[in-house]
């Protein structure tokens, strides 16, 4: 079943925690190149999904295949590149410059007892200026916006040249005139830079055009497409999986963000 | 006092050690306050309190103990006393400050049996209390600078783990660090720092050395870096000069130069109000 055009393939997977089903049943499949976003409301199992990718918890039953390797065999950890929605509530009194932030993304590719060269400085800098910060480089990283770290975050993840970018609820935090660009910015590392992303929100609202494909998580995955697909469903079947109203954005959505701003 | 140097050698002994501690013991200082365990050096210097009166008691008691250096026995217990932390931490998963308390207390505990048991020291447990400028002797010396050395070497060759680990320990594990060695050798250099350092600056006031100094750079430091430079700078005040007050005024040395700190970490916070009241 490897197939090299599959960065991610998450075949029958179930988790249990404490007794009760927190996943059931999850086949998913992000192919090399796309922008693919998990939607589920709060207790989802979202984040256990990442968590389980990310070969932090191992599941009850079910594989999960990293670059068509089994994720036990899985040791090329710096092609994933990762932010966390911690990223949000991190020490901000902590004494660290954006370039040590960013320097710190190395440090697993680097290995034991190697220092940073000068070919990982320009690397830094590089990825420092992919996200548009280098005007920041000397800057504390408490003293910048919540925008700002999470832009810092996403260079930490990119220093290591991931082929794949998880980010784990990346517009919290953000201000609401920012995400467009933040999006932008994503959109720019997906096509330019040929990086697959992964991106995993609650918020259905903020899932913008720059998203190709779609899968809708409740502990079960009940709708894995392109965003097209996604768009032509009825309103009401993804009520159902909200368990509430919701308000799912159309394109006219973003227009009439564009007139704001 | 550079006469008093040349001449006597528990004077030398005594500077020596200050000016290692005064690196090493605000070096670990740094990784202990952003990952917010300053207590943890509390605890772990009432832990070598009892090993240090363990010591004395068999010196007292046993002919055969006679030459037993305190240091060594008080490292042991220190030692002994970040695993018991680090098992607590496990066993109170929701309440992981607890393990600081309960180490605390057992160690105080503990010292205080091993004191009373004695009878009285014929060594003075005042100098291990609040530091002296007269204990330290020459096996003291090397061996402080040997723990010094492999503390030094060890943070520098993991300086970028131990900052991701301290920065942010979930992405530290997410990115494939082995968070749990590095935590364990982390805690067992705090616990040998804490024995070496509490020759000079005594039991009660090792953590203050490993925090204050800290403190001080934290309020206006550019990164990581340039903390644990000015942490260090502060610290090499603080040691040095307390100590030169220690011996002209015939002073505990743990007082001097911990008010020394003191006062540095205070012109610290009121330079840096001064500053940002001048940026507006």
């Amino acid at each position: 079943m490897a197939n090299n055009d599959y960065i991610v393939q998450v075949q029958d997977l179930f988790y249990r925690y404490d007794k009760e089903n927190v996943l059931e049943n999850i086949n998913l499949s992000i192919q090399k190149g796309s922008f693919l976003a998990i939607v589920g409301p709060n207790g989802s199992g979202k984040s256990t999904l990442l968590k389980l990718m990310l070969g932090l918890i191992k599941p009850q039953k079910g594989t999960i295949r990293l670059f068509g390797q089994d994720i036990s065999k899985f040791r090329d950890q710096h092609k994933i590149g990762f932010v966390s929605q911690k990223a949000n509530s991190f020490n901000t009194g902590f004494p660290a410059t954006v370039f040590e932030v960013v320097a710190s993304g190395l440090t697993k590719k680097l290995g034991l007892f190697k220092f940073l060269k000068k070919s990982d400085q320009v690397k830094i800098k590089q990825a420092i200026g992919s996200v548009g910060m280098e005007k920041f480089l000397d800057r504390n990283i408490g003293e910048l916006s919540g925008g700002q770290q999470q832009r810092v975050f996403i260079a930490r993840a990119l220093v290591s040249s991931p082929e794949l970018l998880i980010l784990d609820e990346p517009t919290v935090g953000v201000d609401a005139q920012n995400v467009n660009s933040f999006y932008e910015m994503l959109e720019t590392l997906n096509k330019q830079n040929g990086i697959t992303l992964l991106l995993v929100t609650h918020d259905i609202g903020t899932i913008s055009d720059k998203v190709t494909n779609v899968a809708c998580l409740n502990k079960n995955m009940h709708f894995h497409g392109s965003t097209v697909e996604f768009e032509q469903l009825k309103i009401n079947e993804v009520s159902e999986i909200y368990g509430h109203d919701v308000h799912v954005l159309t394109h006219d959505h973003h227009h009439h963000e564009g007139a704001h701003s | 006092m550079i006469s008093g140097l040349m001449q006597y050698e528990f004077l030398q002994n005594a500077f020596l050690t200050g000016m290692i501690i005064g690196v090493i013991a605000p070096l670990l200082g740094v990784f202990i306050v952003v990952r917010r365990l300053s207590l943890i050096a509390d605890a772990l210097s009432h832990v070598t309190l009892a090993g240090i009166a363990a010591s004395l008691l068999l010196e007292k008691k046993f002919l055969f103990f006679s030459g037993l250096n305190p240091l060594y026995m008080g490292m042991a217990f220190s030692v002994g006393g970040s695993l018991f932390i680090e098992k607590l931490r496990t066993v109170y998963k929701h309440y992981q400050e607890l393990a600081i308390p309960i180490i605390l207390s057992g160690g105080i505990g503990l010292g205080v049996i091993f004191i009373s048991l004695a009878d009285g020291f014929n060594t003075d447990l005042f100098s291990y209390l609040f530091g002296s400028v007269s204990a330290v002797s020459r096996t003291d010396l090397w061996t402080i600078l040997v723990i010094s050395l492999l503390v030094i070497a060890l943070v520098v060759m993991l300086y970028k783990e131990l900052f991701l680990l301290s920065f942010d320990e979930e992405y530290a594990r997410a990115t494939g660090i082995a968070a749990k060695t590095l935590h364990f050798i982390f805690i067992i250099m705090v616990a040998l720092v804490i024995a070496a350092s509490m020759r000079i600056v005594g039991i009660l006031l090792v953590s203050s050395l490993m925090t204050l100094p800290v403190a001080a750079s934290i309020r206006f430091a550019k990164g990581f870096k340039q903390t644990i430079f000015f942490s260090i700078l502060f610290g090499e005040i603080s040691v040095l000069g307390g100590l030169f007050l220690s011996y002209y005024l015939d002073l505990a040395p743990g007082g001097t130069i911990v008010l020394i700190a003191v006062l540095i970490l205070v012109l610290a916070i009121w330079f840096k109000k001064r500053a940002s009241a001048r940026s507006i």
